[in-house]
């Protein structure tokens, strides 16, 4: 309830008056909101008892709830929200910004050094590779969200197509690997004309262009119907089409192993070379001595490469007309038709590349997870990747990056919070609250900043830098 | 009918446009009703009325924003096409018509983004719409988006940099400039279109309009919201467009100054029907139109219309 | 054909069901232009604190008559819930208004989010059953042993449907707050310029909304006699279809939207694919948006340039 409430009434600006009767009067109507709100379900928990349902009582726990609300609100109606209290100087020039300002031209070197070095940092923290297994996990799925939050943003961010069913094409790069790779016909063909163990070897590499490119024709096919709509209406339909997608995942048992998805998927190779302890392993080829570790190490740098390649895919396409159209479009639609602009294209093109970036990032994880099923694919990853691209600032790759660190770095310490089952007994799993704070970072994130965290947009062209730089960027290329 | 005496004027005899008895319904609504003109080519042609007249309406079946309810929209490249080509145009149901050296659109076939794509019509709006969020240049490298995107080999050229894409490019950036110059905008290229203050913006529509490289442009009350000196200098402008460029110009305006200094032809509209169509003098002379613009009750207008038929009748 | 009319019958239960919670997104995206998607979950909170009130009264106060509990029931899931979408517009909505287009979406989207999860954590996960109540049925037709019957339960849904839309017609038709809704519809800001109080005209709208919401809720509990935490998304997008089919911002048109939704779910489930019900919602979804973006009921939106 704290968020924008109008400052409590009663006491007169800089009187000097008491305000305390109208912050306790405040802190106590929100107490006994918050009493009405948390009331019913957490003072009352349906328990099945003997096979009936029955009521437990938590009194205590409401208690403390609405006692910390009304404490909380109380504090703040006494400081922040103080009517007494001088206003603030307004920010934008404050020393965190000018700070962010002076650091960030050499951001994005170290950010890229850092993610570069990341198994080695890692190793040495930990004390060893295999100690480190934890933190590398966690970089691939923090790249694996960069990916993906750097491919929707080309649709939301820069073609401002605001699309809430992205996780289906994440799933056709998933399953596109999955069905492949694990399909016997396909196999055989390997098999009959290059040996046995081609196919096992090679799918992932086969793959992962087909997983892009198909990914990316699905992008057209979902982008053709829904080309008129726009705002909210795009993205219920985006929205319907991602369930869609993944609800026949489940009821196509047949194509698709149904709900049970489809395991022993090949491992990803070393170029062919697999990371296993026999004698043609990638260990035993390069010398080493063969460790589980290698092949996390390896994955860790293709998903790493992948999403550099999507990034410096955007970089460069921003700079195209293409990706000017897409800007123009999010722009102005009417004004790109009245400049001879095929708006049609421009949706389309928008929609299949970021669903085909979305198929790469789906086959890498179908590849890393060695298992696919449809749980994997739900509503909430759609949202978890918009909530990344959003926060981020649409349109910022830098921003998207910190970001989806931010977001799942975030998700992944809310496992680690064991030691809280000391403070609320046995039964407290922190992991239960992750997506219930989730929702309520997403709440505030949208309140806070709700254009994210870098709301600037870097012009893709200048006319009084662009004879020094382009010149010499011409006579470098090609000179 | 008293035109046949008249003497034929240029638009006449070679229009860039011919709008030929367009109709223009919404539901029971009728906003234009039966209007037919020539919009001559290198001219500079005034299409005025009261508030609600149609005009908007009129730009946006011209422009491909709305398929009009009936009606022909002819847009002639190079020269007027002759009567048989026209019937053939019309008849093969095609778009266009492209000869060597001549062309025939029919406009109210075509999509809006082909009108102005192929078909070479450019347009401003009422509202302005720029790219608010992009810079001057890139809004007029938007503009261009179709050269650059052959040029582009469709994004694959320019992805990996390859030459042609970069003097492509290159010769984009030149014609931005040039515009500028010409709009006076230079010293603001790299600032946000939003931020320039309104004069500016419309001068900046212009450029944009005329950096796709139209042969007729369409201004929709391009001096709204301008103060005389701006409006003075939009009718340099224009007046340069014309002499420089050999762009046509079609333009809506309530501003009369605007309006008879610089047109070579106004058509006067009002309840969606042509009410008078000459030089800026005879229109400004015409009865019909004062009682349109000065709003005469009913029976003023009937008794000047009597007047008028007599004096029609008596001509034919 | 006895088949068909008992399909009918359960498809027009079910149907009356979406449309209470479809004028909760009807009438919020008619005010402020905006898809409440937390509002499937308001629905299945709002069955929850139900089915809490309903244990409340029958296993700890003791009250035997079930329509007594029903009664009280429903009032008591109508206030608390509008307590809970009043503080949701408040929290969440309200300071991103005029913000841009996005905002209020997504942090609706974080809102649904959060409110599934905080009835996972506090309710627990698993499907929370009631034991069936309001059992009589009525027997219309019997033939060769099929019994088409007319269950009190359905009666009771489809009078309190029709009764609750009558009055509430009656409310935004013919009243001041319905006048005031109407105009802060049109234009916000001429409407804050007459007098009207816009931020209480809409929190009034939210917290009507909820309160169809919570009789849906009411509704589903005593029909299908279970509650689980998931089940506010599914039934929430059905909703939203059926808004949108019948035309959005239109009040009949959610309920004659509600009524077609429901009945095409039953009867696909009846004679085509049980497991392919939800894809055909979602199409429905999809098809009525792409082709007929102005529902059945509403004005079509005719393209500004």
């Amino acid at each position: 309830m704290a968020v924008d409430t109008a400052h409590p009434a009663g006491a007169v600006a800089g009187s000097g008056t008491s305000i305390l009767p109208g912050a306790l009067k405040d802190a106590f109507l929100t107490g006994l909101i918050a009493l009405g709100l948390l009331g019913p379900l957490v003072g009352f928990q349906t328990v099945i008892i003997d096979g009936a349902l029955g009521l437990a009582y938590r009194p205590l726990v409401v208690a403390i709830m609405v006692g910390i609300i009304f404490v909380g609100r109380l504090i703040l109606n006494l400081t922040v929200w103080s009517p007494n209290r001088a206003p603030k100087a307004n920010a934008g020039s404050g020393p965190l910004a000018r700070g962010a300002l002076a650091i960030a031209p050499a951001f994005k070197p170290a950010l890229l050094a850092f993610a570069v070095l990341f198994p080695a940092i890692a190793a040495f923290a930990m004390g060893g590779l295999n100690e480190s297994r934890y933190l590398l996990d966690l970089g691939i799925l923090i790249l694996t969200y960069v990916m993906l939050g750097w491919g929707l943003n080309i649709v939301v961010g820069l073609a401002g197509l605001l699309d809430l069913g992205y996780v289906a094409f994440y799933a056709v790069g998933a399953y596109t690997y999955a069905l492949l790779a694990t399909s016997t016909p396909v196999n055989d063909f390997f098999a009959a004309i290059l040996g046995e163990t081609f196919w096992a070897n090679w799918a992932f590499w086969f793959c992962l262009p087909a997983a892009g490119l198909f990914a990316g024709l699905w992008g057209m096919i979902l982008g053709f119907p829904v080309l008129r709509l726009r705002g909210d209406y795009l993205a219920i339909v985006t929205l319907a089409f991602g369930e869609i997608i993944r609800l026949v995942l489940i009821n196509w048992v047949d194509f698709t192993g149904g709900g049970a998805g489809i395991a022993s998927i090949p491992r990803a190779t070393f170029f062919g070379i697999p990371f296993n302890a026999s004698e043609d392993g990638f260990a035993a080829l390069f010398g080493l001595e063969f460790n589980p570790m290698h092949r996390i190490v390896f994955l860790y740098f293709v998903i790493l490469v992948l999403a550099l390649i999507t990034a410096f895919t955007t970089v460069r396409l921003r700079r195209l007309p293409v990706g000017r159209a897409w800007e123009a479009l999010r722009e102005d639609e009417i004004a790109c038709r009245s400049l001879g602009i095929n708006t049609t294209n421009v949706k389309l093109s928008a929609f299949a590349t970021g669903a085909m970036f979305g198929g790469f990032a789906g086959c890498f994880f179908a590849v890393r997870a060695g298992f696919v099923s449809p749980e994997s694919f739900t509503f909430d990853i759609s949202a978890m990747i918009l909530a990344i691209v959003v926060l981020g600032g649409m349109g910022s790759q830098i921003g998207v990056a910190v970001a989806a660190a931010v977001m799942m770095g975030g998700m992944e310490m809310l496992r680690n919070l064991g030691f809280l089952k000391q403070v609320f007994g046995n039964d407290f799993d922190p992991s239960l609250y992750r997506m219930l704070l989730f929702g309520f970072a997403m709440v505030a994130i949208m309140i806070w900043k709700p254009r994210g965290l870098v709301s600037s947009r870097d012009p893709t062209i200048f006319l009084k830098e662009k004879k020094a730089v382009s010149g010499s960027l011409v006579k470098e290329g090609h000179g | 009918m008293a035109e046949m005496a008249l003497p034929l004027h240029g638009w006449d005899k070679d229009p860039i446009l011919s709008v030929e008895h367009l109709f223009m319904r919404f539901g029971g609504l009728i906003a234009v009703n039966d209007l037919s003109f020539k919009v001559g080519r290198g001219d500079i042609t005034a299409l005025i009325g009261p508030n609600g007249a149609g005009k908007t309406t009129v730009f946006n079946c011209i422009t491909g924003f709305y398929k009009p309810s009936e009606g022909r929209l002819v847009l002639a490249h190079g020269r007027a096409p002759t009567d048989a080509e026209l019937a053939a145009v019309t008849l093969n149901g095609e778009r266009a018509l492209a000869g060597p050296d001549a062309g025939v659109y029919l406009l109210e076939r075509m999509p809006d983004y082909k009108v102005s794509g192929e078909a070479k019509v450019a347009r401003t709006f009422q509202n302005i719409r720029l790219f608010t969020g992009m810079t001057v240049l890139e809004n007029l490298m938007v503009a261009q988006h179709n050269a650059l995107m052959a040029a582009s080999g469709y994004s694959l050229k320019g992805l990996f940099g390859l030459p042609g894409y970069t003097a492509a490019q290159r010769q984009a950036t030149e014609r931005a400039k040039y515009w500028l110059d010409k709009v006076g905008l230079t010293e603001r290229a790299d600032d946000p279109a939003g931020d320039l203050p309104y004069g500016a913006q419309r001068r900046l529509e212009i450029a944009r309009a005329m950096c796709s490289g139209p042969i007729l442009l369409c201004l929709d009350e391009p001096a709204a919201g301008l103060n005389p000196r701006e409006s003075l200098e939009l009718n340099e402008l224009l007046r340069a467009i014309r002499a420089e460029h050999g762009t046509s110009i079609l333009l809506i305006e309530h501003d009369m100054s605007v309006v008879m200094e610089i047109s070579d032809h106004v058509v006067v509209l009002d309840y969606g029907t042509k009410i008078s169509d000459g030089t800026p003098e005879a229109v400004k002379n015409d009865p019909r139109v004062i009682a349109a613009y000065l709003g005469v009750d009913e029976d003023a207008v009937e008794e000047v219309e009597a007047v008028l038929d007599e004096a029609t009748g008596a001509q034919s | 054909m006895d088949v068909f009319v008992q399909q009918l019958i359960n498809g027009l239960t079910l149907g009356s069901i979406y449309g209470l919670i479809a004028i909760g997104y009807t009438m919020v995206f008619g005010i402020i232009g905006m898809v409440n998607f937390a509002h499937g979950d308001v629905f299945m909170v709002s069955t929850f604190i139900a089915l809490v009130c309903f244990l409340l009264l029958t296993t700890v106060l003791g009250i035997t008559s079930i329509f007594l509990a029903l009664a009280i029931v429903l009032v008591v899931a109508m206030f608390f819930t509008s307590l809970m979408n009043w503080a949701i517009e408040r929290v969440a909505y309200r300071p991103l208004r005029g913000s841009f287009r996005l905002a209020p979406m997504i942090s609706a989207i974080g809102m649904s989010i959060f409110l599934a999860n905080f009835v996972q954590v506090s309710q627990g996960p698993r499907n929370k059953p009631v034991p069936p109540m309001v059992t009589d049925v009525i027997v219309i037709m019997e033939r060769e042993g099929y019994q088409v019957t007319l269950a009190w339960k359905q009666v009771i849904i489809m009078v309190l449907t029709s009764a609750l839309l009558g009055g509430f017609w009656y409310l935004v038709q013919k009243t001041s707050l319905g006048r005031a809704q109407r105009a802060v519809e049109q234009d916000r800001k001429m409407a804050a310029l007459l007098g009207i109080n816009v931020d209480h005209t809409i929190s009034l709208t939210f917290v009507i909304g909820a309160a169809l919401a919570a009789v849906a809720g009411t509704m589903y509990l005593m029909y299908y006699g279970v509650a689980n935490f998931a089940d506010g998304f599914v039934p929430g997008v059905k909703a939203f279809t059926a808004a949108v089919l019948g035309g959005i911002g239109s009040l009949p048109g959610a309920v004659l939207g509600g009524l077609l939704i429901g009945l095409i779910e039953v009867f696909w489930s009846a004679y085509f694919s049980i497991e392919y019900k939800d894809v055909a919602a979602f199409s429905i979804l999809a098809i009525t948006l792409i082709f007929l973006p102005q529902g059945l009921l509403g004005r079509p939106e005719v393209e500004k340039v």
